[in-house]
C-alpha cells in the first residue's frame, strides 16, 4: 500500500449550468520521497485534484460521488474536518501559485510561518521563532532573522515563493503539493526554486506532487508523470517513458508543440488546434477527439480507459502502440523531419 | 472596418457560434453569450432591482402625467373640507387649507423625481468628464483637478445647501444646479480611480502604440470600462439628491411653498402629526419608496455590470 | 511618516482657508443681518449706525473677511447679532449636546454595523443576511428627518399612550435630570441619527468581508491546518476591518449633516439645531462659525482617516 493512494477520484461541482466534472476518475499513487508531476492545460482538473486531497474544495458546490483518497490507509474523503486540520500543513502541505496573494499582507512572514508551526507542534514561542529562522535559512533567504519580521510586500517574487515553501515545510510534512509554484515567476527564478525544492526533498525526504502545465518543470524534477485532460488521467508513467515515447496523442501533441533546443530550426512546431473542452458538456467518446491529430471514427464512440501499454506506462487511447508509431512517423515525414 | 477585428479591447467578442465550432458537431451548438446578454441575464436575476425599476418607471410616468391625472389643482383651497382623513374624494386626505393631498403629493413628486434625475445625469456627465481627463492625462492635469475635487469633497453638503437656501430662495432649477455643483466631484473621484485601473491595461497601451488619438481612446476603450461604476454611482447620486432636497425643503430653506415638494409637505405636516397622520405618512413614504427603488436598481446594476462576479 | 503627516496637515490648512472664503462670501450674500432692526421703527438711526460700525459692516468685504479670519485665529468667533453675546459662548453652551449625540451614535453604529456586516458576509444569502440587506436598503433610503418624525409619533406618542407611561421623550435633552432621564431623551435622536450609518456601514463591511473571503491567503491559512474559526477571526477580520476604518472616519461629515436634521426635529439643543436656526434669523456670525466648525470637522476626520489607515495597513508607504 502506497503512502498516498488515489483511487478513481471523482470531484464534481454542481452549478447553475450543470454538473462540472472537474475530476472524473483519476488514480495515482505516491511513495515517500517520490516526485509525481501532474501535467495538463488549464481546466484539466489538476488543481482540483490537489484541492481534493487537501479537502479544500468549496463545500457547498463540491461533491465526491466516487473514489477514495487513501493517506496512510485513511480515506481522506471520509475524514472529518477536525481531523483534516491536523493533517493539513502537518502531514500533507500545499503551496500555491501566486505567492503575493497567497500570503496575508497584514502579518509578517515570520508570524505566518510560526503560526504553521505552533498549530501542530507544542513548542514554546521561542522554539517556534528559532525554527522559523532555520527554515527561512533552509530555503535560501539571506538574513533570515531580519526577514522574518518583514511583511510579504517587502519581499521579491522569488523570495515570497521561497517563504511559502518554508511555510509548507515548516512541520516537515510527508507530502508537499505544489500547485504551479513557478508559473508566476521569472524563468531564472523558476530554475532556482526548482533546484531548491529538489535539494529540500533530498534533505527532508518529502514526497512532492508537482502540478504544472510546464513540461520543462516536470522534466526537471519529476520521477513519474501523470498527464491529465478533461478531468481524466490520459497517460501515466515514468518521466523518461512519457517524454521519449508518449503513448497518448495528447501528450505527444503537447511535446511536439514545444520548442526544443536540440531540434531548433529543424522541426516544425505543431500547435494543438482548438481549445480544452467544457467540463459540463464533454464530447462523446474520447474527450480529445475534436483536437486529436490521429483521430479515427471509433474515437467518437469509444471512451478509452487508462490501460497499460508498456511496462509501468499506461495511456488512455484506443490506438495500439504500433498504430501510434505509424501515425507519428507519418506526421514527421510530412514535415520532412527524422522521427 | 479593418479595425473592428484587430481591436483588442474587451468589447471585441467572437460570434456566439464560433465557440461551438471548435467542438464540431460533437458538442452540439452551445451558444456563447455577448456581453450585453450576460449583463441583462445577470440583472434579471435581481428581482428587487427589477421591481424597483418597474416602480420607478411607474412613478416617472405618473410624474409626467400629473397635470392630466391629478384630481385637483395643488393650490386649490377648499374651506369646507380641511383636515380630512383619506376618503374616496381625497385618497390621501386634505391639509389644513383643504388642499387635496394626493394632488400635492403628485406635484411634489414631479419636482423631486425630475430633480433627482437631472442631478444624476448632469453630475455624472460633468464628473465623468473630469474624472476621465484627470485619470487619463495624469501628472499636472490630474493633480490640479483632483486637488479641486478634494477641496469640493470636504465641503459639508447639508450645511452648504442650507446656507445657499438662505441666500436666495431656491427654485427647483436653482436647487438642482446647487446640488449638481456639490455632487459632481463624487463622480469625478470615482471615475478617475477607475480610469487609473483601466489605463494601464494592455489594450490601451496597444491602442496608443498604434497611434489612436487620445479622444478616441478615452471614448472607445476607457469609457466602456468605467460605465459600470458610473452607473452605480449615478443611482446613488439620484437617491441622495432626492433625500437632500426633501431635507432642505423640510427645514424651509429649499423649495418654497406654494410649490409643493415632498419635503415642504412634511413641514406643514409637522404641526399636526398626531391627528392628521396622513400628512406625515404619505409624502414621507413616497420619498422612501422612491429612494429605495433607485437604490435597488443601482444594486442590481452593480451586480450585473461587475466583471468580477462569479456565476 | 512625519513628512507625510505634515504634508497632509498643510493641505488641510489650505482647504480650510479656501472653505472659509467660500463660507464668508456665501453667508454675506444671504442678507443684511441688521434688516430686522432697520425695519423696526423704534430703533434709532444713530443706533443702527453705531451697530454698523461696531460690527464692521460698513467695511468692504475683503476687510471684513480679514477681520473675521484674524479673530478666528485668536479663537474669537465674533458676536452674535441675534443675542448680542459672543458666539463663542453660544457655541460653548451647545457643543456638548452635539458631541454627546454624535459620539454615542458613532459608538452605537460601529458596535452594531460591523459585527452584522461580517456575519452577513460569512453567512451569505442566509435568511438573516437577506433580511439585513433589505433593512439596510430601507435605512439607507430613509430621509433622516422623516424617520425622526415617525419615531416621535410611534415610539414617542403612541407607545407612551399605549403603555400608560412616558418611555421615550420626543424633544429636548433634559427633563427632570439624571441619567435615565437623559437616556430617555437621547434614545430616539440616537436611533434616528444612527439608522442611515448602520445601514451604510454594515453593507460596506459585508462587501469588504466578502472581498477578503475570496482571497488566496485564506486558502493558504486553511491549507496550514487552521480551523475555519481562526481563519475568519484572525486572518480575514484584520484585512476586512481596514477599509472600514477609512469609511467611518470619512462619513463624519455626513453624520453631522444628519445631526442638523435630527437636532431640529427633536429640538435637541446642539450645534446642528443652532445652524438651521441662525440661518433663519440671519445671525451671520454664528452661521459662519458653525460652517467653519463643520468644515474643520470634515477636514480633521479626513486626516484621521488617512493617518489611521497608514498605521494599520503595513503596505502603505509614506511617499
Amino acid at each position: 500500500m502506497a503512502m498516498l493512494e488515489v483511487n478513481n477520484l471523482k470531484t464534481h461541482f454542481k452549478t447553475q449550468d450543470g454538473t462540472v466534472k472537474s475530476v472524473d476518475g483519476v488514480s495515482f499513487s505516491l511513495e515517500p520521497g517520490e516526485t509525481l508531476g501532474i501535467v495538463g492545460e488549464s481546466g484539466s482538473g489538476k488543481s482540483v485534484t490537489a484541492l481534493s486531497i487537501m479537502q479544500l474544495n468549496p463545500k457547498p458546490p463540491v461533491e465526491y460521488p466516487e473514489g477514495e483518497i487513501l493517506f496512510e490507509g485513511q480515506d481522506l474523503l471520509k475524514t472529518s474536518d477536525a481531523k483534516m486540520q491536523k493533517i493539513r500543513g502537518n502531514d500533507i502541505a500545499m503551496i500555491f501559485q501566486d505567492p503575493m496573494t497567497s500570503l496575508n499582507p497584514v502579518f509578517t512572514v515570520g508570524n505566518q510561518i510560526r503560526e504553521a508551526i505552533r498549530i501542530h507542534q507544542d513548542v514554546s514561542k521561542d522554539e517556534a521563532r528559532k525554527r522559523t529562522v532555520q527554515v527561512l535559512r533552509d530555503v535560501g533567504i539571506a538574513n533570515p532573522e531580519q526577514r522574518a519580521g518583514e511583511y510579504p510586500h517587502q519581499y521579491s517574487g522569488g523570495m515570497r515563493q521561497r517563504a511559502m515553501i518554508a511555510m509548507g515545510l515548516a512541520c516537515n510534512p510527508k507530502v508537499l503539493i505544489a500547485d504551479e509554484p513557478t508559473t508566476a515567476l521569472d524563468v531564472t527564478i523558476q530554475a532556482q526554486i526548482l533546484e531548491l525544492m529538489v535539494g529540500l526533498q533530498e534533505k527532508y525526504g518529502t514526497a512532492i506532487v508537482m502540478i504544472t502545465h510546464d513540461l520543462g518543470v516536470v522534466a526537471q524534477i519529476a520521477d513519474k508523470v501523470m498527464v491529465m485532460y478533461g478531468g481524466r488521467a490520459v497517460e501515466k508513467g515514468t518521466t523518461e517513458e512519457v517524454f521519449y515515447d508518449p503513448l497518448m496523442p495528447y501528450s505527444w501533441s503537447l511535446l511536439r508543440s514545444l520548442p526544443r533546443l536540440d531540434t531548433a530550426g529543424e522541426v516544425r512546431l505543431l500547435p494543438i488546434k482548438g481549445s480544452p473542452p467544457s467540463l459540463i458538456f464533454l464530447p462523446k467518446g474520447c474527450n480529445f477527439n475534436p483536437r486529436c491529430p490521429f483521430v479515427k471514427d471509433e474515437c467518437h464512440e469509444i471512451d478509452p480507459v487508462l490501460e497499460e501499454k508498456k511496462p509501468a506506462h499506461s495511456a488512455a487511447c484506443i490506438l495500439s502502440v504500433e498504430e501510434l508509431e505509424q501515425n507519428k512517423h507519418r506526421v514527421d515525414e510530412q514535415l520532412g523531419v527524422e522521427g | 472596418m479593418v479595425d473592428q477585428r484587430r481591436d483588442m479591447g474587451p468589447r471585441a467578442q467572437p460570434s456566439p457560434f464560433e465557440v461551438a465550432e471548435v467542438g464540431g458537431e460533437h458538442y452540439g451548438k452551445v451558444r456563447g453569450r455577448t456581453q450585453r446578454e450576460i449583463i441583462w441575464k445577470r440583472f434579471k436575476r435581481h428581482r428587487l432591482a427589477l421591481v424597483g425599476g418597474a416602480i420607478l418607471l411607474l412613478l416617472y410616468l405618473a410624474a409626467l402625467a400629473t397635470p392630466v391625472i391629478a384630481p385637483y389643482n395643488f393650490a386649490e383651497i377648499d374651506y369646507t373640507s380641511f383636515n380630512q382623513s383619506p376618503s374616496l374624494d381625497h385618497p390621501m386626505g386634505t391639509d389644513r387649507l383643504g388642499r387635496d393631498e394626493l394632488t400635492r403629493v403628485l406635484y411634489g413628486g414631479r419636482i423631486s423625481l425630475a430633480l433627482g434625475l437631472a442631478v444624476g445625469v448632469f453630475s455624472t456627465v460633468i464628473g465623468a468628464t473630469f474624472g476621465i481627463i484627470a485619470g487619463y492625462y495624469s501628472k499636472v492635469v490630474d493633480v490640479l483637478t483632483m486637488g479641486f475635487v478634494d477641496f469640493m469633497l470636504t465641503l459639508p453638503y447639508i450645511p452648504l445647501l442650507l446656507v445657499m437656501g438662505s441666500i436666495f430662495q431656491f427654485t427647483a432649477v436653482t436647487i438642482t444646479i446647487a446640488m449638481i455643483i456639490l455632487l459632481w466631484p463624487r463622480m469625478a473621484r470615482l471615475v478617475r480611480g477607475q480610469v487609473l485601473v483601466v489605463r494601464d491595461q494592455e489594450y490601451v497601451q496597444a491602442a496608443k502604440a498604434v497611434g489612436v488619438s487620445d479622444v478616441k481612446i478615452m471614448l472607445r476603450h476607457i469609457l466602456p470600462n468605467v460605465v459600470g461604476v458610473m452607473v452605480v454611482e449615478a443611482t446613488l447620486i439620484v437617491a441622495l439628491a432626492i433625500l437632500f432636497e426633501s431635507a432642505i425643503s423640510f427645514l424651509g430653506l429649499g423649495i418654497q411653498p406654494p410649490t409643493p415638494s415632498w419635503g415642504n409637505l412634511l413641514t406643514d405636516a409637522r404641526s399636526n402629526m398626531i391627528e392628521q397622520w396622513w400628512l406625515t405618512w404619505f409624502p414621507g413614504l413616497m420619498i422612501v419608496i422612491t429612494a429605495l427603488c433607485v437604490n435597488f436598481l443601482g444594486d442590481g446594476l452593480r451586480d450585473a455590470l461587475d466583471p468580477k462576479a462569479v456565476e | 511618516m512625519f513628512a507625510y503627516i505634515v504634508r497632509k496637515l498643510l493641505f488641510s490648512v489650505v482647504v480650510l482657508f479656501m472653505a472659509s472664503v467660500v463660507f464668508f462670501v456665501l453667508v454675506s450674500l444671504s442678507g443684511d443681518p441688521l434688516l430686522n432692526l432697520k425695519q423696526n421703527p423704534r430703533i434709532q438711526q444713530s443706533d443702527i449706525e453705531r451697530l454698523t460700525a461696531e460690527y464692521g459692516l460698513d467695511q468692504p468685504l475683503p476687510i471684513q473677511y480679514g477681520i473675521w479670519v484674524g479673530d478666528m485665529l485668536h479663537g474669537d468667533f465674533g458676536t452674535s447679532f441675534e443675542q448680542s453675546t459672543s458666539v463663542n459662548s453660544i457655541i460653548a453652551r451647545r457643543i456638548w449636546p452635539t458631541v454627546l449625540l454624535m459620539g454615542s451614535s458613532l459608538i452605537f453604529t460601529v458596535a452594531v454595523a460591523i459585527p452584522f456586516g461580517i456575519y452577513s458576509a460569512i453567512k451569505k444569502y442566509s435568511a438573516l443576511d437577506n433580511a439585513g440587506t433589505f433593512f439596510s436598503f430601507v435605512g439607507y433610503s430613509m430621509p433622516t428627518f422623516w424617520l425622526g418624525l415617525i419615531l416621535q409619533l410611534v415610539l414617542g406618542v403612541y407607545l407612551s399612550s399605549w403603555a400608560g407611561v412616558r418611555i421615550f421623550y420626543i424633544s429636548g435633552m433634559t427633563g427632570s435630570g439624571g441619567l435615565i432621564d437623559l437616556l430617555q431623551h437621547l434614545a430616539l435622536p440616537l436611533i434616528t441619527l444612527s439608522v442611515i450609518s448602520v445601514a451604510e456601514f454594515s453593507r460596506f463591511q459585508r462587501s469588504a468581508m466578502l472581498d477578503v473571503l475570496s482571497s488566496d491567503y485564506l486558502r493558504t491559512a486553511r491549507a496550514k491546518g487552521l480551523s475555519r474559526r481562526v481563519v475568519y477571526l484572525k486572518h480575514a477580520l484584520r484585512n476586512a476591518l481596514l477599509p472600514t476604518v477609512t469609511v467611518v472616519a470619512l462619513s463624519m461629515g455626513a453624520i453631522f449633516g444628519g445631526a442638523i436634521l435630527t437636532e431640529t426635529v427633536f429640538a435637541w439643543p446642539g450645534l446642528g439645531f443652532l445652524l438651521a436656526d441662525s440661518l433663519f434669523k440671519g445671525d451671520y456670525n454664528v452661521a459662519r462659525a458653525l460652517l467653519m466648525i463643520s468644515a474643520a470637522l470634515i477636514v480633521f476626520f479626513n486626516l484621521v482617516a488617512d493617518i489611521a489607515y497608514s498605521l494599520v495597513d503595513p503596505r502603505v508607504s509614506f511617499d
